[in-house]
C-alpha cells in the first residue's frame, strides 16, 4: 500500500500499524512525538492497534523547545 | 491623527502596500504586542516590529546577556554582556525607531504574573527555550482569549503555529504536555544555528502584523516547519482535539498554572 508520510509517498506492506511505522521511519524522541493520520490526531496509546490504510497521510509533530 | 512628513518617509514603504496603507500603519501604531523572551526569537521580532512601528511592545526576560547569546541574540551586542537583556533590547529598538514605547519586565513569566502581562496586550510572541513556559503562555493566552504566535528552534529545525480564539486549535491540542525534563534535547545541550532565530522569529513577527492589519491568513490550524538543511519548508494541518485539557470542550486547565520541572537554561539576571 501507498502511504504519504510526512509528505513523501512511500510503499508499505499491508497491514502496518501507527507503532510499527514509527519504528520503520526511525522517528526520534518516538515516546514524545504527535502523530496525525488524515489530519486527525492519534492517541499515542492507540499507536499499537491503529492500522494504516492505502492513501493515508501520516504526519509526526516534534517536540522544539528552543527559543532564547 | 495625521502622520508627520517623517512618519510618512519612515513608513513609505509599508504605506505604499495595498495591504497596509495609511491604515494599517494607524493601526500598527496603536497595537500592543507582547514578547515573552529577548533571546533567539525575541531579538528579530523585536526589532522587526520596533521597525514596523508597532505602537507599544513589552518584553519580558528574566535574564542578563551573556556571550554565548550573541552567536544568534542579534538585538544584544558585545558592549551588552552583563547588562539586563530587557534593557539592551529596549536600547536597539528605540535606537531604530524612538516612537516605540517599550515596556520592559524583567522578570521569570510565572502563573503568579502571565494572566496580568497577557490582559494589556493585542497579541503575544512566545520566545520562550523551555516547555513549561511554552505552555504556560499556551494556557494563559486561551484562559485570556489572547492571539499569540508558538514557535520553538532546535539545531537547523524550527516550527511555528498562531493561536488565535476560537478559530483555531492551540499549542495543548498538538502536543497535550511538555516532555519530562531532558527528555527533549535543549539548545543549550543540542545547539541552535543562529540565522534560525533569525527566520522563525521574522516569521512570528510577520504573523504578529498581519494580525494587526488584519490581512492574510494566519497559521492558525496549521503547524510551519523548517527544515534547513534540506531548505524545506511545511505547512502541516493541525486540527482542534476536543479533549483538550485547556481549549476542549470539557477543560480541565481552567487557570495559568506553573509546571514543577525546573527550566534547564533560565538562570537569574547577575
Amino acid at each position: 500500500m501507498k502511504l504519504t508520510v510526512a509528505g513523501n509517498l512511500k510503499e508499505f506492506a499491508d497491514g502496518l500499524t501507527v507503532a510499527k511505522l514509527i519504528e520503520l521511519e526511525q522517528v526520534e524522541t518516538p515516546e514524545y512525538i504527535t502523530v496525525s493520520v488524515n489530519d486527525e490526531f492519534i492517541a499515542s496509546d492507540s499507536f499499537e492497534s491503529h492500522v494504516l490504510a492505502d492513501g493515508d497521510a501520516v504526519e509526526f509533530l516534534y517536540f522544539m523547545g528552543g527559543g532564547r | 491623527m495625521a502622520f508627520s512628513n517623517e512618519q510618512l518617509e519612515r513608513y513609505s514603504r509599508h504605506i505604499i502596500l495595498k495591504e497596509v496603507g495609511a491604515k494599517g500603519q494607524k493601526k500598527l501604531q496603536a497595537a500592543k504586542v507582547l514578547i515573552i523572551g529577548a533571546g533567539g526569537l525575541g531579538a528579530p521580532a523585536a526589532l522587526y516590529l520596533a521597525a514596523a512601528g508597532v505602537g507599544t511592545i513589552g518584553i519580558a526576560d528574566a535574564d542578563a546577556v551573556d556571550l554565548s547569546n550573541l552567536q544568534r541574540q542579534v538585538i544584544h551586542a558585545t558592549p551588552d554582556i552583563g547588562k539586563a537583556k530587557v534593557c539592551s533590547a529596549k536600547q536597539s529598538m528605540q535606537a531604530i525607531n524612538p516612537e516605540v514605547q517599550v515596556n520592559t519586565y524583567q522578570c521569570f513569566v510565572t502563573a503568579a504574573n502571565v494572566m496580568e502581562l497577557v490582559a494589556d496586550y493585542d497579541f503575544v510572541l512566545d520566545g520562550t527555550d523551555n516547555f513549561p513556559a511554552k505552555f504556560l503562555i499556551n494556557d494563559a493566552c486561551v484562559l485570556s482569549a489572547k492571539p499569540f504566535s508558538h514557535a520553538g528552534i532546535i539545531r537547523f529545525q524550527g516550527q511555528l503555529m498562531t493561536y488565535v480564539p476560537g478559530q483555531g486549535p492551540c499549542y495543548r491540542c498538538a502536543f497535550q504536555n511538555p516532555p519530562p525534563a531532558d527528555a527533549v534535547p535543549t539548545c543549550r545541550q543540542a545547539g541552535v544555528i543562529g540565522a534560525m532565530g533569525g527566520v522563525i522569529g521574522s516569521l512570528q513577527a510577520m504573523e504578529a502584523v498581519k494580525y494587526i492589519i488584519g490581512q492574510g491568513d494566519l497559521l492558525c490550524g496549521s503547524l510551519l516547519t523548517f527544515d534547513a538543511l534540506k531548505m524545506e519548508f511545511r505547512k502541516i494541518k493541525l486540527p482542534r482535539r476536543d479533549t483538550c485539557a485547556v481549549c476542549g470542550s470539557q477543560p480541565t486547565i481552567l487557570a495559568a498554572f506553573d509546571y514543577k520541572q525546573a527550566a534547564c537554561d533560565l538562570k537569574p539576571a547577575t
